[in-house]
């Protein structure tokens, strides 16, 4: 029983330390956190004002299109951030900086793993919570208690999806030029074929799947939910070509893809990091 | 007794077998030196020893504790200084050392005691808060050792620590590792410097190819060599025949030993010359019987190289080269990669 409250307290250590190094990178080097913020919010800006003069009722179930697009950034935001969350990792494998921590009695290297979602998670609150401001600021609204909690809990979803694949990805590419290259390919057309831009009625038929087979969809769907007033989570939140889903479900759905990741790449991290 | 075992220690990387059935044993509080060229093994075994690479086959214990088995329980007795030095280039050093406690757990307190003591120690004072990404190579190398004696681990093992080093760099490296190993720690240290093994360790291994070659402290190895150590050249670039014609020759001679002819030196001859007796002129007058001249020839004292010779027949530096064209290190840094 001490040993295992020690081990605990090891834990929490280590997994301190690890997400303290980052933060001190962070710092160092904000250029990335003030990308991540700046990029969508002038998206919300140039995309709020080309679709200005859309008739009235253009959109479904909202008032103007910079408030349709609002959850779409915020979820393209915390998806590019935990999409690069392996970055840090496979510049770690490649200078040798793993070793270090490889070479170090850890608890358990979980910690490592933890701390990648621990920072990441925390990186896209600020930047979504930022995104959120602007938003307000700009008229499109701003979620009561209620839909926060819907927009943190589908946001803590969707980044440990996407950072659980990104540190598999950095275990499994041979560099960082690789891993790069596959993130600016995964990145764009991921956003163009969910309901980030645009509702699924305005797509074509095989565009209209895609987006409704898309993880995004599934995060993008419950948070634009969250902006409205009645919040109801029984409520149809997209209409998918293969049927209609429920807020629920889409959040249902984001977190079974999560739990369905983390058990893929267990063996691959088990093998990696033991 | 032996504080680390290894038996029949083997590796290989695809069609690269890096450690073939190595066996050594390292008893506590010794400075243990591991020579060989570059691409002899040693890195390798010094990656199995910190717990980075699992071996093939093979036993290796520290303190009766399996490593293959408990290398959780491995790694709180270690302290590990890599060959490539691997800092966070953001953080300062003294963010980097206070980073690295907290992975071996030491206790708030200790830590910023442990942390100066380092700091004094190797003599960083001046440069500890600036990030190390402008760190020296020298600067580099005290940090990384710092945050390997963090934890006072009971076996510090260092890979090539004072590769491309400045002399006062290298000489405070130096003086800290007798100073450990005066205090207790077992230290395990690979070099391909002849000198610095010499000088430093109380027992060593040779390894080619990864195998053992030779094994025991630096006098017993020289001392088996015999005599004086003689390398004689009948002309600048000679060939095989010639050599082996005066292999003969000297062969014939009493107090003569250990003759080898080293290719990579223009087929010069090395060989042992028994003290007691005045081979030299002997050896000038049967040169002459046969029409050889002496184009040059060199006496010395037995060295480690000698002992690598007379084990491979080459130099170490001869070894060097020979390696560094077969060598693919981008490969090897990628197979070497979690």
């Amino acid at each position: 029983m001490e040993l295992k409250k020690y081990n605990l307290f090891f834990l929490y250590q280590e997994t301190y330390a690890l997400t303290k190094r980052l933060f001190i990178q962070l710092k160092r080097r904000p250029s990335t956190l003030l990308a991540g913020i700046l990029q969508p919010i002038i998206w919300l800006f140039l995309f709020g004002a080309l679709f200005s003069k859309a008739p009235e009722g253009f959109l479904p179930g909202v008032d103007s299109y910079g408030n349709f697009l609002g959850a779409g950034l915020i979820v393209f935001t915390a998806f590019s951030g935990a999409l690069n969350s392996g970055l840090p990792l496979m510049f770690d494998r490649e200078f040798g900086f793993l070793n270090r921590l490889l070479v170090a009695p850890l608890t358990s290297r979980l910690s490592i793993v933890l701390s990648a979602f621990f920072y990441i998670t925390i990186l896209s609150f600020v930047q979504s919570i930022v995104i959120m401001i602007v938003s307000y600021v700009l008229g499109y609204g701003w979620p009561n208690l209620y839909g926060l909690g819907i927009v943190f809990t589908t946001l803590i979803l969707l980044v440990l999806f996407v950072t659980s694949i990104s540190l598999c990805l950095a275990f499994i590419l041979p560099g960082h030029i690789e891993l790069i290259a596959l993130i600016f390919v995964i990145n764009l057309p991921l956003l163009f074929a969910s309901t980030a831009l645009a509702p699924i009625s305005f797509m074509p038929n095989w565009l209209g799947w895609l987006a409704s087979l898309n993880p995004l969809t599934f995060a993008i769907e419950p948070i634009r939910t969250a902006y409205t007033q009645t919040i109801d989570l029984e409520l149809v939140a997209l209409y998918a070509p293969y049927g209609e889903l429920t807020c629920k479900s889409c959040i249902s759905i984001l977190f079974y893809l999560t739990v369905l990741s983390l058990i893929i790449i267990r063996p691959l991290l088990n093998r990696k990091l033991n | 007794m032996s504080y680390i075992k290894v038996k029949e220690l083997s590796k290989s990387y695809s069609n690269i077998q890096a450690l073939k059935g190595l066996s050594m044993e390292i008893p506590a509080g010794t400075l243990f030196g591991i020579l060989g060229p570059n691409g002899a093994g040693k890195s390798t075994l010094i990656k199995i020893l910190a717990t980075l690479i699992e071996p093939d086959s093979g036993e290796i214990s520290i303190n009766n504790i399996n490593l293959i088995t408990n290398s959780r329980q491995i790694r709180e007795l270690i302290g590990y200084v890599a060959q490539d030095v691997a800092l966070d280039k953001i953080l300062t050093g003294r963010e980097l050392l206070d980073f690295q406690s907290d992975l071996y757990h030491i206790k708030k307190n200790n830590k910023i005691e442990r942390i100066e003591t380092l700091i004094n120690q190797l003599d960083m004072n001046d440069w500890i808060d600036r990030k190390c990404g402008t760190y020296s190579g020298g600067m580099k190398r005290r940090i990384d050792l710092a945050s390997g004696l963090l934890h006072l681990p009971k076996v510090l093992i260092l890979d090539e620590p004072t590769v491309g080093l400045d002399i006062e760099s290298r000489n405070i490296i130096w003086q800290l590792l007798k100073d450990l190993r005066n205090d207790g720690m077992t230290v395990l240290l690979s070099s391909h410097y002849l000198d610095e093994i010499d000088k430093l360790a109380d027992r060593l291994i040779i390894i080619d190819h990864g195998r053992v070659i030779a094994q025991g402290t630096p006098a017993q190895l020289k001392n088996k060599l015999g005599g004086d150590r003689i390398t004689l050249k009948v002309r600048e670039f000679s060939n095989q025949a010639e050599s082996e014609k005066i292999c003969e020759i000297l062969s014939s001679i009493d107090g003569i030993s250990q003759i080898i002819i080293n290719k990579a030196q223009g087929y010069s001859i090395n060989f042992v010359a028994d003290k007691e007796k005045d081979l030299l002129s002997k050896l000038k007058v049967e040169l002459a019987f046969s029409k050889f001249e002496i184009f040059s020839l060199t006496q010395s004292q037995p060295s480690l190289d000698d002992v690598y010779l007379q084990a491979t027949g080459k130099t170490l530096l001869d070894a060097e080269i020979s390696m560094a064209g077969k060598r693919d290190l981008k490969k090897e840094s990628k197979q070497s990669m979690r």
